[in-house]
């Protein structure tokens, strides 16, 4: 796996992000080269050392499972794009 | 003038009945009025809504006060903060008109101790940068040279303080970009140790990494603002349910048996001469303060910036999914949902943006998430590891905030690598989860016009009082944050 292996066309799709030719040769190039940087990567030594995804492991944080305060259907759909009857319109999903 | 005071100048002028939190902020308006149009570091700002909470300051502070910290104090916010009935575009055009429907909780938290929270602070688009370049609302400029950077990715934040805009700003900071734009501008930034402060209402760029901070003129403030800011939230599942201490009591001027750590691994080829020669003097200082000053090694350093921008882009390809058209954006149709968030974010992200999500996507795609991600979470371990086992030999670490001083609008944006390994300073900080200020330590002598220079301390997980002590002692000794960019007066 290595900068030249990216499939910028492919990785865009999964990203949902559309690009124009122009924007995927240039990205194409940019991201090579950034990636050919994070190589670097492979030289560290990292046998037997655990990942961390969180600086200070927090475990089992919860709440009170009780109803508090929440946006109402109004604010949550004021900066909705389309919306009728009080939910938020998309284009079909299903056929 | 009345914006040039610190938090606890106008305090104390306030409690006398000398001023007030209209005639306060009235003059930040006026400063807005007369500086902002070169220095472009607000978006916006409601001057109908703040006049109106100065107003209630006002109308609280004649029935005696109230003893809250902040009554009548001027903060300006960082577009990426949510504040209920305000814009929030984090510097995109995705967002299009989006209103915020709610306060973030640091937003609830100044308001309760009385601040008046006004205004939007341009930033790099979605916090992505480190020159404010990236906003899709034009860049901002350094108030010291405004043919230059005022750093990122709250360079708006930085600029405002600076040119006394606002008493105070708020930031967010994932890689540096609290702590770089203060040493570039020449104010105090700080970034919280991770938890320290609620993130809800934060729009999140990397959720393991990002933190809130205050951009002030002094420490003395920046500990006020942290005492403020900081708590325990339910809504913030990462957020530590620590109690918060009297940070203002910390700076007690007493440096006796602390240790400071300088890093042999921050002695880069790329560090600035003049910068290097302000650190040394600053170090020198210290050592007159009655610190200790030990050697220390991050062996770890060089990985950080490669470590920083897999984790960083992968939780952001992941946070910035949301932004779709489908609740809110600037919807670009589709035939089908997948088109339409495909068009909508095609449309809406600005390049920078594109990039890291693409690159965040990649590492952690079918078959390159164990070589990138996986590989980065594990060298992030190490890195932490480094500060946890310098923090038992020394009580901070002291370093330059940035290898050179403030660059020219345009050097960097052309070639996003270069741009990325400027925040080799800062990045490891994130990583560890630790807490970080910078403040002022000189000036360059070799450019006209002169251009401030950072200091950056670094501090044990959840060791602040420790860091603003520090940073207290020195900045009183050596008075840099007196000197303001002569933008700021004229």
């Amino acid at each position: 796996m290595s900068a030249a292996e990216f499939d910028i066309h492919y990785v865009a799709q999964l990203a949902r992000l559309s690009l124009s030719p122009e924007e995927e040769g240039t990205l194409a190039s940019q991201l090579t080269s950034i990636l050919g940087y994070i190589e670097k990567l492979k030289e560290a030594d990292v046998t037997g050392v655990e990942p961390t995804a969180h600086a200070f492991p927090l475990v089992n944080i919860t709440r009170p499972d009780v109803v508090s305060q929440s946006l109402s259907t109004e604010a949550a759909l004021r900066n909705a794009p389309q919306q009728a009857n009080g939910l938020f319109l998309v284009p079909k999903i299903v056929e | 003038m009345l914006n040039q005071l610190t938090i606890s100048e106008l305090t104390t002028k306030l409690a006398r009945g000398e001023t007030s939190a209209r005639q306060t902020l009235q003059a930040c308006l006026d400063q807005i009025q007369r500086v902002d149009d070169r220095v472009h570091a607000f978006l916006s700002h409601d001057a109908a809504d703040a006049l109106a909470q100065a107003d209630a300051a006002d109308q609280e502070l004649a029935g005696g006060g109230s003893g809250k910290p902040l009554l009548g104090v001027p903060i300006a916010i960082k577009d990426v903060i949510a504040v209920k009935n305000q814009p929030l575009n984090c510097a995109s055009k995705i967002l299009g008109d989006f209103i915020s429907p709610y306060d973030a909780a640091v937003i609830e938290k100044l308001r309760a101790a009385g601040a008046v929270v006004f205004g939007r602070l341009n930033m790099d688009e979605f916090a992505m940068g480190s020159s404010t370049e990236n906003s899709a609302f034009g860049l901002t400029r350094n108030p010291w040279d405004l043919t230059r950077i005022p750093g990122g990715s709250s360079g708006g934040s930085a600029a405002a303080v600076a040119a006394d805009e606002c008493l105070a700003s708020l930031g967010s900071d994932t890689g540096g970009s609290i702590r770089q734009p203060a040493a570039l501008c020449g104010c105090v930034g700080l970034k919280p140790t991770y938890g320290r402060v609620s993130r809800y209402g934060l729009v999140a760029f990397a959720s393991s990494l990002d933190q809130i901070g205050p951009f002030t003129k002094d420490v003395r403030d920046a500990a006020i603002l942290l005492g403020v800011l900081s708590g325990h939230d339910l809504r913030d599942s990462t957020s530590v349910a620590l109690p918060v201490p009297d940070y203002a009591a910390a700076l007690t001027g007493d440096l006796k048996g602390l240790k400071l750590g300088l890093a042999r691994e921050y002695l880069v080829d790329g560090l600035d001469p003049e910068v290097k020669a302000a650190v040394n003097a600053a170090v020198k200082q210290y050592e007159k303060l009655g610190a200790e000053i030990v050697e220390v090694s991050l062996p770890h350093t060089e990985y950080a910036v490669a470590t920083y921008y897999i984790v960083a882009t992968a939780e952001a390809s992941a946070n910035l999914a949301r932004f779709d058209g489908v609740r809110y954006c600037e919807r670009v149709a589709g035939g089908d949902p997948i088109e339409m968030y495909s068009r909508t974010r095609g449309a809406g992200f600005g390049p920078e943006v594109k990039r890291r999500i693409i690159l965040g996507t990649y590492v952690l795609s079918g078959g390159y998430h164990d070589a990138y991600y996986l590989r980065a979470q594990k060298v992030r371990t190490l890195i932490r590891n480094d500060f946890l086992k310098a923090f038992e030999t020394v009580d901070a670490i002291l370093t330059p905030t940035t290898p050179t001083a403030a660059f020219k609008a345009g050097e960097k944006s052309g070639d996003p690598l270069q741009m990325y390994l400027s925040d080799i300073f800062t990045i490891s900080c994130n990583l560890a989860g630790i807490c970080g200020l910078s403040l002022p330590c000189g000036f360059t002598g070799n450019t006209r016009p002169r251009l401030p220079i950072g200091l950056q301390l670094l501090g044990k997980p959840f060791g602040e009082e420790t860091l603003l002590k520090l940073a207290h002692a020195y900045e009183q000794s050596a008075g840099w944050h007196k000197e303001k960019p002569p933008l700021a007066s004229a």
